[in-house]
């Protein structure tokens, strides 16, 4: 009833090519929007509930948004391309330990410190780079094949960060941490701050990954991974396409490492970009939904609040667990959630978002 | 006016509506002055021999496809006749013979030289992108003709927004000639076979082609989605002057349709003429029926 396009007319293409061509999901993005930069920000400030503590902010919202990021370009390449990965985890440690390189500067060659907006951007072009690399092999292989050999650059990277010490500038402890976070005269330092910087990067990248996967490279990249033959015969090169994927792919997953590293860590070591990670990506996007923007939100937010829940809904119920019960627990219920849902839904919540939308369209008279 | 120019591409306001052209011509009697058998060679394929193996698929083909007409490849099942188109759009590479394309002779085909210079198919099994809605499938096919990069694509304001409105513009045009307004936005993989058959030949006449291989266009289809293909293909080469080469198994589409029809057996060229002459051919009659020995 409160949901439909019914007198929602469309009287250009510019109109019908939009986002949200409804103007109730338009209506819907903005309070949230709004919400994201102005509610929190107000909440935390003034301490209300649920921001009475940091806690939220610093251990949820703020990994919350850099995961979807990093899920954002792997959702590009596996999702929209149909290219497997398993090396998303190594794309952002190159993202985190270029940017930090970039951010220090390289007296080596003469490089200065560069500021960290620009490091952190040169860092995603580093990840590109990799990314492109690493994506060649593409062109041969395909499917479980091409997962292994992307495997093979998180077991080099991880080695290589570990063990070239310049990377690290030589730290004796292996372990970095980040230069100050100034971005012209704003130096970011309390929750709020870094929440309100990562979110402004989400939100750029989401609507450029939003752009491209609608418009002409786009829908290459969804040609090769539907029909690839008949793509090729169509003139879309494979080379073109599947590598383009990959760069924009690694860009978007090294500049989400940067951010892991100088705004939530502030201090870290190369297991912090382990094979772990690259498969936790590799589940957002199967979960939140192959092929969608939104999926790689609601996957995101899967996967990082169900164990959380599973840690505070026994404590909250009074139910007293030890803390190897509830790390059991979690390992057996996320593991059967996950079956549960591949089983039910193939396509992710984002599939599960657009059945509830057409239901919703005919509610309450469904004929 | 001729109509028979080559497709309208935007700017829109300088050519007549695709939409237009062809629903004059639906209602045009075929030009009888044309001489459509007699035009200028647009493909030419020569000895073209084929072999996977010790498996022989074309041994020794030669045929040409004027500019302008409906040329018919018919054969029993194994004739070799898809491997024939996947050979003249590039994606096998025969072992011997030669293709000559708007007088350009190569020893083979490249999937992404004959989509630039201007051949474009569709599949005996329909190869949709199945995720994607209708129109992103036929958009695809104009891939080639966009052109701005990355970079505008990622802002999709300015120029990109242009180019992606005319383009869009022309696939509209194409998807009421084909009738599919309705199916615009639904997932192709959703759609039933007849209609998922209309959208491939639209997906095709995006690319704009000047010769078009319809393999197997009526597979599986009832009378009246037959009835309604036929139209589509006559009306693309009438309006459009889209050279069409067709493989079909309902002899009766394809003796009404084609101007000239090449036989193929067990790879080997056994007839080629008008539909006629292949019709009281007793190689072909021998071919269908079987022979009494």
């Amino acid at each position: 009833m409160l949901y439909r396009e019914t007198g929602q007319f469309k009287t250009s293409y510019t109109a019908d090519m939009g986002i949200f061509p409804l103007r109730q999901d338009r209506n819907a993005l903005l309070v949230l929007l709004a919400f994201a930069f102005v509610g929190v920000p107000l909440l935390a400030h003034f301490h209300i509930w649920p921001f009475g503590s940091e806690y939220l902010l610093r251990a949820i919202l703020l990994p919350f948004l850099i995961l979807s990021l990093a899920a954002i370009g792997v959702n590009i390449l596996i999702g929209f391309c149909g290219q497997i990965s398993l090396g998303s985890g190594a794309f952002m440690a190159v993202g985190a330990y270029m940017a930090y390189k970039f951010g220090t500067g390289m007296p080596e060659i003469g490089l200065p410190a560069l500021p960290v907006l620009v490091s952190i951007l040169l860092g995603g072009v580093c990840s590109a780079l990799v990314g492109i690399l690493f994506g060649i092999p593409s062109l041969r292989i395909k499917g479980l094949y091409l997962a292994v050999a992307t495997l093979a650059a998180q077991f080099f990277f991880d080695w290589v960060f570990l063990r070239v010490a310049w990377f690290t500038n030589y730290a004796p402890s292996g372990s970095v941490s980040a230069p100050e976070l100034s971005f012209f005269g704003w130096v970011v330092n309390e929750p709020v701050e870094r929440y309100l910087l990562c979110l402004m990067f989400v939100t750029v990248f989401a609507l450029i990954a939003k752009n491209l996967v609608r418009g002409n490279i786009g829908r290459q990249w969804m040609a090769i991974r539907d029909m690839d033959i008949a793509a090729e015969l169509m003139g879309i090169r494979p080379f073109i396409a599947k590598l383009s994927a990959f760069a924009v792919s690694s860009f978007i997953v090294g500049v989400a490492g940067a951010l892991w590293a100088f705004v939530y860590l502030g201090a870290w070591e190369p297991l912090a970009f382990s094979i772990d990670r690259s498969l936790q990506l590799l589940f957002m996007v199967i979960i939140g939904g192959l092929g969608s923007i939104l999926g790689s939100f609601l996957g995101a937010g899967f996967i990082l609040i169900v164990p959380i829940m599973l840690n505070l809904i026994p404590s909250e119920l009074g139910v007293p667990l030890s803390t190897e019960t509830i790390s059991h627990l979690e390992f057996i219920i996320f593991g059967s959630l996950i079956c549960f849902l591949l089983i039910k839904e193939p396509h992710g919540f984002a599939r599960l978002v657009t059945l509830m939308k057409e239901k919703l369209r005919l509610w309450p008279f469904p004929y | 006016m001729s109509v028979r120019t080559e497709m309208p591409i935007a700017p829109a306001e300088t050519v007549p509506s695709l939409g237009m052209v062809m629903a004059e011509a639906q209602h045009r009697p075929p030009d009888p002055a044309r001489d459509r058998a007699g035009g200028e060679v647009l493909l030419s394929v020569e000895n073209v021999s084929l072999s996977f193996g010790g498996v022989r698929a074309i041994s020794d083909v030669s045929f040409d496809i004027r500019k302008g007409e409906i040329r018919a490849i018919i054969g029993p099942n194994g004739a070799g006749k898809t491997s024939m188109l996947n050979v003249i759009n590039g994606f096998y590479f025969p072992q011997q013979g030669a293709i000559t394309f708007k007088g350009e002779k190569r020893r083979e085909m490249r999937p992404y030289f004959a989509a630039t210079s201007g051949i474009s198919r569709t599949f005996q099994n329909v190869a949709l992108f199945k995720g994607m809605s209708t129109l992103d499938n036929m958009m695809a096919g104009r891939t080639l003709k966009m052109r701005r990069g990355l970079f505008w694509q990622a802002l999709r304001v300015g120029p990109a927004m242009a180019e992606e409105i005319r383009h869009r513009e022309v696939v509209e045009r194409l998807i009421d000639f084909l009738e599919i307004q309705h199916i615009r936005k639904v997932p192709v993989g959703k759609l039933p076979y007849g209609l998922q058959k209309r959208v491939e030949l639209g997906r095709a006449l995006a690319m704009e082609p000047e010769l078009l291989l319809l393999d197997e266009p009526m597979a599986g289809m009832n009378l009246e989605e037959k009835e309604d293909m036929s139209r589509f293909v006559l009306t693309i080469n009438q309006s459009l002057g889209t050279t069409i080469a067709l493989i079909e198994h309902d002899m009766g589409v394809v003796m009404d349709l084609s101007d000239r029809v090449v036989v193929l057996e067990y790879g080997r060229k056994i007839a080629d003429g008008t539909p006629d002459e292949v019709k009281s051919n007793p190689k072909v009659i021998d071919a269908y029926l079987g022979v009494s020995h």
